[in-house]
């Protein structure tokens, strides 16, 4: 079973808006595999089809051996796929650490150990110091950190990423690489991760998937995807392939 | 359990917990009987709050009809004691199954469809009102003439059957707050309360983090409901006469929202603190009044909805987050 996350045939419809057009791509075990494209390319719905938000119109969604695409959010992340939010959701009124704690509850329901975890992971993703403060008064790029924490906690098997380096500048940028990295070598964890920020993509993916208007267009390596015709002409432009 | 049962509060704040504890359980010896009559009044708010604190304060949902598990407990240990001579502690499991039952109908119904927000609350109204109605009708309980409790003159208290002097009811509210008072404590530092403030919070994030949104839900509306109906049970025996028309009452359920939402909502504290600046602020109005010679009538009326105002505008949280800063009583680290 080398595939951890397999999705065949998958399309969604938001009335008369094909969002994703029967897509298929496979997400090898401990791998890091990245989705790109334009803005509404059906990225998002994508995500949000694997994570349970969304039931496909047609196809299907197999995690771990299983199929997963009828299943509630709730029941998918205990299954082991932890998600964020593009459109960032903290607990506003909780502090930072508690933020996380209720994702490490997930799997400790000791809730000193829970915390003991939390701090670990707020401390990987250098949030430690702010864990104290309400979300609510985070910098949109700790909340971006903040969504990945939460997730973290909960002790996924498949992380889903959804454009948490936007708005990061270029050194935050490298942390939080190295940061998932880190993750992906040590735990063996495997990540699905949509990114706009090129340079993120290039030092993670293995493999990248290309959407335009909800259909793929181009997968495989990074830099063979970013020198197709097709990929450069709907998405990068010609000057980002150097 | 102790260390667990004070998590989270400083030492300043088990200091002044341990006054507060201290004062009131000397009351009876200091207060007058008006006082103390008062006093009740104002531990029955705190307790009630409480209860409705956790379904609002800790999960997020806001019910609008909380006296149907008032009415609901006050009428079935009433009516399992006058009909049958069954003693209060054991109607108590009668009301709270009553009232269980009914909180968990509400909630299947609201959070299995999906119904939340103002949607939810007037549900909770509606079925307030289908009580207030049916019970208006419900002939062995009196329907809308009343449901009356035996009284005489006891020679001494009987806590068994909580027939006695207003010294022991004192007492059993006392009890019951506290215990409230420490059960909330509980549930909040431990998974449940975690769950709950998740889905108050945001719970389309909750359920992305492994939380049964339904299941905690379903959790909070239950525990609420059986909380209230102890209340109910005390509320019977403590003034030994039920009218649907006040027991139902949609103003009865706003009364028992106004201590926590004052005294800040999903704070421990709050529901206390609420009740003391309500009950004990309205009541000394009235006596003002009074002892000025005016007769206001609806003068309560016009009192909560002033601090409910003032509240509102001044502090928005409620009283207890400005005070807990004041007094530096929350601690940081547990
Ligand atoms: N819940 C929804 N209801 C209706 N339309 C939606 C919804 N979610 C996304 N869409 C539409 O689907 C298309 C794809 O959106 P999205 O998946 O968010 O794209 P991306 O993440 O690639 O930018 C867009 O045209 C968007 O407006
Ligand atoms: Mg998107």
């Amino acid at each position: 079973m080398m595939d951890l996350l397999s999705v065949e045939g998958v399309s969604k419809r938001f009335r008369g808006l094909l969002a994703v057009d029967n897509v298929s791509f496979r997400v090898a075990r401990g791998s890091i595999f990245a989705v790109i494209g334009p803005n509404g390319a059906g990225k998002t719905t994508l995500f949000n089809i694997i994570a349970g938000m969304f039931a496909p119109d047609r196809g299907s969604v197999d995690f771990a051996g299983e199929r997963i695409d009828a299943l509630a959010p709730d029941e998918i992340c205990r299954r082991g796929i932890g998600r964020t939010f593009q459109l960032v959701r903290p607990f506003p009124a909780l502090s930072v650490e508690d933020n996380v704690v209720i994702g490490a509850m997930l799997r400790r329901h000791d809730p000193a150990a829970a915390r003991r975890h939390a701090r670990e992971v707020l401390a990987r993703l250098d949030l430690f110091g702010k864990r104290h403060q309400p979300a609510s008064a985070l910098t949109l790029p700790d909340r971006k950190r903040l969504e990945v924490a939460r997730a973290l906690a909960t002790e996924p098997k498949l992380l889903l990423l959804d454009e948490v380096m936007a708005g990061l500048r270029p050194a935050e940028t490298d942390r939080m690489v190295s940061a998932l990295t880190e993750l992906n070598r040590e735990f063996g964890l495997t990540i699905l991760l949509i990114e706009h920020v090129m340079r993120a993509v290039m030092a993670l993916a293995a493999r990248v998937l290309v959407l335009h208007h909800g259909a793929r267009i181009a997968e495989g390596a990074p830099a063979a995807v970013v020198r197709e015709p097709a990929v450069i002409q709907s998405y990068l432009g010609a000057e980002a392939v150097d | 359990m102790t260390s667990r049962l004070l998590d989270g509060i400083s030492h300043r704040g088990v200091a002044l917990l341990a006054v507060l504890l201290a004062v009131l359980l000397a009351a009876p010896w200091i207060a007058n009987d008006y006082l103390l009559t008062v006093l009740i009044i104002v531990l029955y708010s705190a307790y009630t709050g409480q209860a409705w604190n956790v379904m609002m304060g800790f999960a997020g949902q806001l019910s609008l009809g909380h006296a149907i598990y008032v009415g609901l407990g006050a009428y079935a240990a009433a009516a399992l004691y006058v009909h049958f001579g069954i003693a209060p502690w054991l109607g108590l499991a009668a009301a709270i199954a009553v009232a269980v039952a009914c909180g968990a109908i509400i909630g299947f119904l609201a959070f299995r469809f999906g119904v939340g927000g103002v949607y939810f609350a007037i549900l909770t109204i509606a079925f307030a009102e289908f009580a207030r109605i049916g019970f208006d009708h419900f002939q062995w309980v009196g329907a809308s003439s009343g449901f009356f409790l035996p009284v005489a003159n006891y020679t001494r208290n009987d806590l068994w059957n909580l027939r006695g002097d207003p010294t022991m009811f004192y007492y059993v509210m006392l009890a019951l707050t506290v215990a409230a008072f420490a059960l909330c404590h509980v549930l909040l530092k431990s998974r449940i309360g975690y769950y709950w403030q998740a889905i108050r919070e945001d719970e389309v994030a909750a359920r992305s983090l492994g939380i049964d949104t339904f299941r905690y839900k379903m959790y909070a509306a239950v525990l609420s409901a059986g909380m209230t109906a102890v209340a109910g049970v005390f509320f019977a025996f403590y003034y030994n006469n039920l009218f649907p028309e006040q027991v139902f009452h949609i103003s009865r359920s706003i009364e028992l929202i106004l201590g926590p939402i004052i005294g800040g909502i999903g704070t421990l504290f709050g529901p206390l603190i609420g009740a003391f600046l309500l009950t004990g602020l309205s009541e000394a109005m009235q006596e003002l009044l009074s002892a000025l010679g005016f007769d206001a009538p609806g003068a309560k009326q016009v009192f909560y909805g002033l601090c409910l105002l003032v509240v509102v505008m001044a502090l928005p949280g409620g009283v207890w987050p400005w005070l807990a800063g004041k007094l530096r009583v929350t601690r940081r680290d547990p």
